[in-house]
C-alpha cells in the first residue's frame, strides 16, 4: 500500500486522502499497519488500550507468584511458575506492541508505577487461599479469554497478531485453573470448601472484568467503529456466563447468584444484579490491594534500578572498547 | 482481511468467533519422568544430592517472579526456575523409586536433616547480585557434573543429566553475562557484585567435597573433587574479564550431604511445606 502526501483539508468537510484510506482499510476488515496513517484518536486510544493490557499482565502476575513459593505440590508449582512466567511474556508482547505506536516503554512503565495508568481492577483482589489459583485460571483467564479473543481481528496489526498468541496460552491457563478446581472438588471436605468460598470471592471481579453495563461505557462506541473492539461489554458478560453454567455443574461448585436462571424465551441464563459500587470503588483505588499492587511494581523497579544502570553503562562500554579497538587496528595498518 | 474464527483450541473449535473456551477434564501433561527401574539406597541417596540442591534453588528463585530488575529478567530467571524444578521432579522421583516414596513425599514430608542440599542453594536470594553470585558458581558446577554424569553406569542417571546439561549450559551463560555486566557496569554494580562473590565464596569449597558415599558409588555417581579443575577452569576466564579477583577468606564447614543445614533452610521448608501439611493425604 502506498501513502499519498496531500495538502491538509482539515478545515474543509473533506476528509483527507490518507483518512479515505484508513476508513477504507477499516470498511475492509483489513489491517492497519504501524506505517500507515491514522487519525490521532485511534492511535491514543489503542496507546491507552495496549498499554493498559501490558499493565494488566504485569500487575496480575502479583496474585498468582503470591503462591510459588507455597504450591501444594512440584507439578503445580512447575505449572504456576510458567503461567507466571507466561504473564511477564504477554506484558513484554503487548509494550511491543505499544512502542510501535509510538509510545515509550519508559513512559509506560513511569505512568504505571505513578499510578497514573489503569489497569484491570481484578488484581487489585487478595489471594489468600489456593483455591483462588483455581478461581484466577478458570473465571479470571476465562472472563478475559472471551474479551481478547475477539481483539485477535483487531483492526490494529500489531496488536491483533500478538492477541493470537496471548489467546493461545491464556486458553491453557484456563484450563488449568479448572484443572486446580476439578481435583480440590474431588478431595476432602476442607478442599471443597476451599474452592467454593473462593469461587463466591471471584465471581462477581470477573463478571465486572467486561467492564460497565453497555448504556454506561464511554470508550465503546468509537472502539467498535474503529474495529479495535468488536462486541459489547454486556454482549461479551452474557456469553462468559451461558460458557460458565455448565462448567460450574462439572466442577460441583454453586455460582453466587440467586437470581441467576435460565431463560427460555432467549435461551440464555440471566443472571441478578451487578453491584457496580464495588467495582467504581476498586477503579478508584479504594479496593484490598491497590496499594499494595502499585507498591510492589514500584519497589521491584526501583530496586532493580542500578541493576538496568549496570546494563546500560556495560552496553556503552563494550561499544566503546569495540570501536577503539577497530582505530587502534586501522592505524596499525 | 477476515480470519472470522480463531480458535484458540484445536480440540473442537467452536462455532462463533470466540474460538473454544470450553475446558475438557482432562489432566495436564507431566514434566518428563524418568526412569522406570528402581534405584539402590546408595542411588537414591545420591538423586537426593542432586535433587534437593534443584528444588532449593528454583525455590529461591522462584520467589524472584514478579520482583525482578526488569521484566526479561522475570523470564529468565522464571526460566531457570522451570528447567531446575524439572530436574528436581527427575531426580526426586527416582531416589523415591527405592522407598515406595513419591517426588512430592519427598520434596513435602522430609524435614530438615533428611535433606541433603548443599549450603550455597540455601544462601539467600539477597540483591540481585548475590543471586547472581550463586547462580554463577552454582551453574558452572552442575555443569561439570552434569556433563560428566551423562557416561554414568546408571542409565536413568545418565539420561537426566544428558537432558538437564543443555539447559545449565544455559544457566551458566546467562550468569556469566551478568557477572560481567555488573562487574563492569556502573561502581555501584561493581562493588555489589564484588561484595556478593565474597559473600558467597565461603560455601564453594562443601560442593568439591567427597564422602564416603561416593566411593561406594564407583561409575555411577560423579566424584565432587574431581569437578574442582574443570570448575576453577571454566570461571577463571570469566573472572579475568570481569577485573575481579578470586574471593578468599573464610571456608565454611558445610555438611548439608549429612544433614546438617545452614539457618536458611528451614524457614525455606516452612513456606514451601506449609499448605501440604496442612492437607495429609489430600492430592492437588
Amino acid at each position: 500500500m502506498t501513502n499519498t502526501i496531500t495538502p491538509d483539508t482539515s478545515a474543509t468537510a473533506d476528509i483527507s486522502v490518507e483518512e479515505q484510506q484508513f476508513n477504507d482499510l477499516i470498511e475492509a476488515d483489513s489491517r492497519i499497519e504501524p506505517r500507515d496513517w491514522m487519525p490521532e484518536g485511534y492511535r491514543k486510544s489503542l496507546v491507552r488500550q495496549i498499554s493498559q493490557h501490558a499493565h494488566s499482565e504485569i500487575i496480575g502476575m502479583q496474585p498468582e507468584s503470591n503462591w510459588i513459593t507455597r504450591a501444594p505440590s512440584l507439578k503445580r508449582k512447575a505449572i504456576l511458575m510458567a503461567k507466571v512466567q507466561d504473564e511477564a511474556g504477554h506484558g513484554l508482547y503487548l509494550y511491543s506492541a505499544a512502542q510501535t505506536l509510538g509510545a515509550t516503554r519508559d513512559d509506560m512503565t513511569d505512568a504505571l508505577i505513578a499510578g497514573k495508568a489503569r489497569y484491570s481492577s481484578i488484581f487489585n483482589y487478595p489471594t489468600p487461599t489456593w483455591a483462588d489459583m483455581g478461581s484466577i485460571g478458570w473465571l479470571v483467564d476465562g472472563a478475559a479469554i472471551c474479551n481478547q479473543v475477539p481483539l485477535c481481528r483487531a483492526s490494529y496489526g500489531p496488536y491483533g497478531r500478538a492477541m493470537v498468541r496471548i489467546c493461545k496460552e491464556e486458553s491453557f491457563h484456563q484450563r488449568q485453573g479448572f484443572e486446580i478446581l476439578l481435583e480440590l472438588m474431588a478431595g476432602t471436605q476442607e478442599q471443597r470448601q476451599m474452592a467454593q468460598e473462593s469461587v463466591d470471592r471471584w465471581y462477581w471481579p470477573a463478571l465486572m472484568m467486561f467492564g460497565p453495563p453497555d448504556d454506561d461505557s464511554p470508550n465503546s462506541a468509537q472502539s467498535m467503529a474503529w474495529k479495535i473492539k468488536r462486541h459489547s461489554n454486556d454482549e461479551l458478560r452474557q456469553r462468559f456466563v451461558n460458557m460458565l453454567v455448565p462448567q460450574a455443574a462439572v466442577l460441583g461448585v454453586t455460582l453466587p447468584d440467586p437470581d441467576l436462571h435460565f431463560n427460555e424465551q432467549t435461551q440464555q441464563w440471566d443472571l441478578g444484579e451487578i453491584d457496580w459500587t464495588e467495582f467504581h470503588e476498586v477503579l478508584a483505588g479504594r479496593g484490598p490491594n491497590n496499594a499494595q499492587r502499585l507498591q510492589r511494581r514500584r519497589d521491584a523497579h526501583e530496586d532493580g534500578a542500578w541493576v538496568r544502570d549496570a546494563a546500560a553503562a556495560y552496553a556503552i562500554k563494550q561499544t566503546a572498547r569495540k570501536q577503539f579497538a577497530r582505530t587502534a587496528e586501522m592505524a596499525s595498518k | 482481511m477476515s480470519d472470522d474464527t480463531v480458535n484458540i483450541d484445536s480440540a473442537g473449535a467452536d462455532a462463533d468467533d470466540h474460538g473454544h473456551v470450553a475446558v475438557a477434564v482432562t489432566t495436564l501433561d507431566a514434566e518428563l519422568i524418568e526412569g522406570t527401574s528402581n534405584a539402590t539406597p546408595d542411588i537414591a541417596e545420591y538423586a537426593l544430592w542432586l535433587g534437593d540442591d534443584a528444588l532449593v534453588l528454583a525455590q529461591q528463585l522462584g520467589a524472584w517472579i514478579s520482583r525482578a530488575p526488569e521484566l526479561e529478567e522475570d523470564v529468565a530467571l522464571g526460566n531457570v526456575a522451570l528447567d531446575l524444578i524439572g530436574h528436581a521432579r527427575s531426580l526426586l522421583h527416582y531416589a523415591g523409586t527405592a522407598t515406595n516414596r513419591t517426588e512430592d513425599d519427598l520434596a513435602y514430608w522430609r524435614t530438615e536433616p533428611d535433606f541433603r542440599s548443599l549450603h550455597i542453594v540455601e544462601q539467600p536470594n539477597g540483591d540481585f547480585a548475590h543471586t547472581i553470585a550463586r547462580q554463577f558458581v552454582v551453574s558452572h558446577y552442575v555443569f561439570e557434573l552434569y556433563s560428566r554424569l551423562r557416561a554414568s553406569a546408571d542409565e536413568t542417571l545418565a539420561a537426566i543429566a544428558a537432558k538437564a546439561v543443555k539447559e545449565v549450559d544455559y544457566h551458566r551463560d546467562h550468569a556469566s553475562q551478568w557477572v560481567l555486566r555488573l562487574a563492569q557496569g556502573t561502581d555501584e554494580s561493581r562493588r555489589r557484585m564484588i561484595t556478593a562473590l565474597s559473600d558467597l565464596w565461603p560455601y564453594v569449597e562443601e560442593i568439591f567435597r567427597d564422602e564416603p558415599l561416593i566411593d561406594r558409588l564407583e561409575g555411577i555417581a560423579v566424584r565432587p573433587s574431581s569437578l574442582r579443575p574443570a570448575f576453577d577452569a571454566a570461571i577463571a576466564p570469566v573472572f579475568a574479564e570481569a577485573e575481579v579477583e578470586l574471593p578468599s577468606g573464610f571456608v565454611a564447614s558445610g555438611g548439608g550431604r549429612i544433614g546438617k543445614h545452614s539457618e536458611h533452610l528451614a524457614f525455606l521448608l516452612a513456606e514451601m511445606q506449609v499448605l501440604t501439611r496442612a492437607h495429609p493425604g489430600a492430592s492437588w
